[in-house]
């Protein structure tokens, strides 16, 4: 599955209402690691089929960005029935993002 | 077996990798996290001759690309170690990672340098919920706040009045009562309302505030309440209420798995000079891991190019 772009108009819809566990990469264009880890979470996101994977511009939604207390990019945050249960921080590999929604 | 293996994909590495593999010898470049090193993390290189303005990323991804078309090999392990010595030939080199070992005729070091942590505890698991090595990566996530910026040279400096066009209150902390960086920046940043420096002083302390809710979610985070500074003269401890502290307090290398083979001074960096050469025949220092002066794109792209060259001379010299 492709990753869905996330804003804060879409954002409870996509992702607070998701019925499968919901893995959100906050990302900025100017960050090098977001960069390279967005074509990362692509991969993994059509790999594992029972989770959703979405995006999130911090630039363009920095409330989202502070309501999840996102300090640093790129962060990856996941969601099950609606609340936040796990954060990653920093460039990880592959298998790392798959085991966050595990 | 490979002609040479190179340790780390930064700038020098994979520069090295390039400049290799055009000379006809077969590469492996073993990288621990992610290709192109420190770089990555810069919005925009202004300083590199011959390209106005690229990013980071831009720059990495570009080499990453030249070096891959040009088929070298890239594999994402962690080194642990090199012997002298390997099955094909008692003269050659193993290198030793996590998962296997592998032989090779010569090995380039390109291990790079990271952001010197303060060694606190809380430190590590602080980093992204109030912890910084990079104020123009996160101190957009610190507007209207009041943030700490540590060190004495251009970065902290730097760090500082970057912060200070977006937070409310930037204290600069340093131990020495002048700075290393430029007078000019120091001078700038004085005459600014929201900046206060507070020299002399070291931070000895970081307070997190544990359990903080985050609204609508079940999770209890951990985030940076205050430090605690220590006066160095009069041996007064505060402590300072700061949402977010930026550590700027300079780089260290990371060659302690090589200590037993190669020279490495007192600070960690590999002792090789312009030409590369370490201790041991064979092995070659390439970038911001070994000893030198000025630590840039440029020399670590030019320290590519010495040190794989002094590499293929190496391994044709030997007749191997």
């Amino acid at each position: 599955m492709a990753v869905i772009t996330v804003t804060a108009e879409n954002f409870e819809e996509e992702v607070l209402n998701s019925k499968v566990p919901v893995l959100v990469d906050f990302w900025a264009s100017w960050c090098g690691y977001c960069r390279m880890l967005a074509p990362l979470v692509e991969q993994v996101s059509e790999e594992v089929t029972d989770a959703k994977f979405c995006k999130l511009d911090t630039d363009n939604d920095p409330d989202l960005a502070d309501k999840y207390d996102v300090n640093s990019l790129p962060t990856l945050l996941v969601f099950k029935n609606g609340e936040l249960v796990d954060r990653s921080i920093g460039f990880v590999q592959k298998d790392q993002i798959a085991a966050l929604v595990k | 077996m490979f002609d040479i293996i190179i340790v780390g994909a930064g700038t020098a590495g994979m520069s090295a990798a390039i400049y290799a593999r055009r000379s006809g010898k077969s590469v492996l470049m073993l990288e621990k996290t992610s290709y192109g090193g420190q770089i990555i993390s810069t919005p925009e290189v202004v300083n590199y001759p011959g390209i106005k303005n690229i990013s980071g990323f831009d720059f990495a991804t570009g080499l990453y690309e030249q070096a891959l078309a040009l088929d070298a090999d890239l594999s994402y392990t962690h080194v642990i170690g090199i012997q002298k010595g390997c099955p094909e030939d008692p003269e050659g080199f193993t290198v030793l990672t996590s998962t296997e070992e592998l032989s090779c005729r010569a090995v380039i070091l390109a291990t790079g340098a990271k952001n010197r942590p303060l060694g606190l505890q809380g430190e590590q698991d602080l980093i992204g919920s109030g912890i910084s090595y990079c104020a123009t990566c996160d101190g957009g996530f610190y507007r209207k706040k009041v943030v700490a910026v540590n060190g004495g040279g251009n970065t902290a400096l730097e760090d500082a009045m970057y912060l200070s066009n977006l937070c409310n209150h930037v204290y600069l902390i340093h131990r020495r009562d002048t700075f290393r960086g430029e007078a000019a920046l120091s001078e700038a940043l004085a005459a600014k309302e929201n900046v206060t420096f507070i020299l002399n002083s070291e931070i000895t302390a970081l307070i997190p505030t544990y359990g903080s809710d985050i609204p609508g979610t079940n999770i209890r985070r951990t985030t940076l309440s205050s430090i605690f500074i220590r006066n160095r003269v009069t041996g007064e401890e505060t402590a300072l209420n700061v949402d977010g502290l930026f550590i700027a307090i300079g780089q260290m290398p990371d060659n302690t798995a090589f200590s037993s083979l190669v020279n490495i001074d007192e600070k960690g960096y590999i002792i090789a000079g312009e030409n590369c050469l370490t201790n041991v025949p064979g092995i070659f220092a390439a970038g911001d891991c070994r000893t030198k002066e000025v630590r840039q794109l440029t020399t670590a792209a030019a320290d590519g190019a010495v040190s794989a060259t002094a590499a293929c001379a190496y391994i044709d010299r030997n007749g191997r």
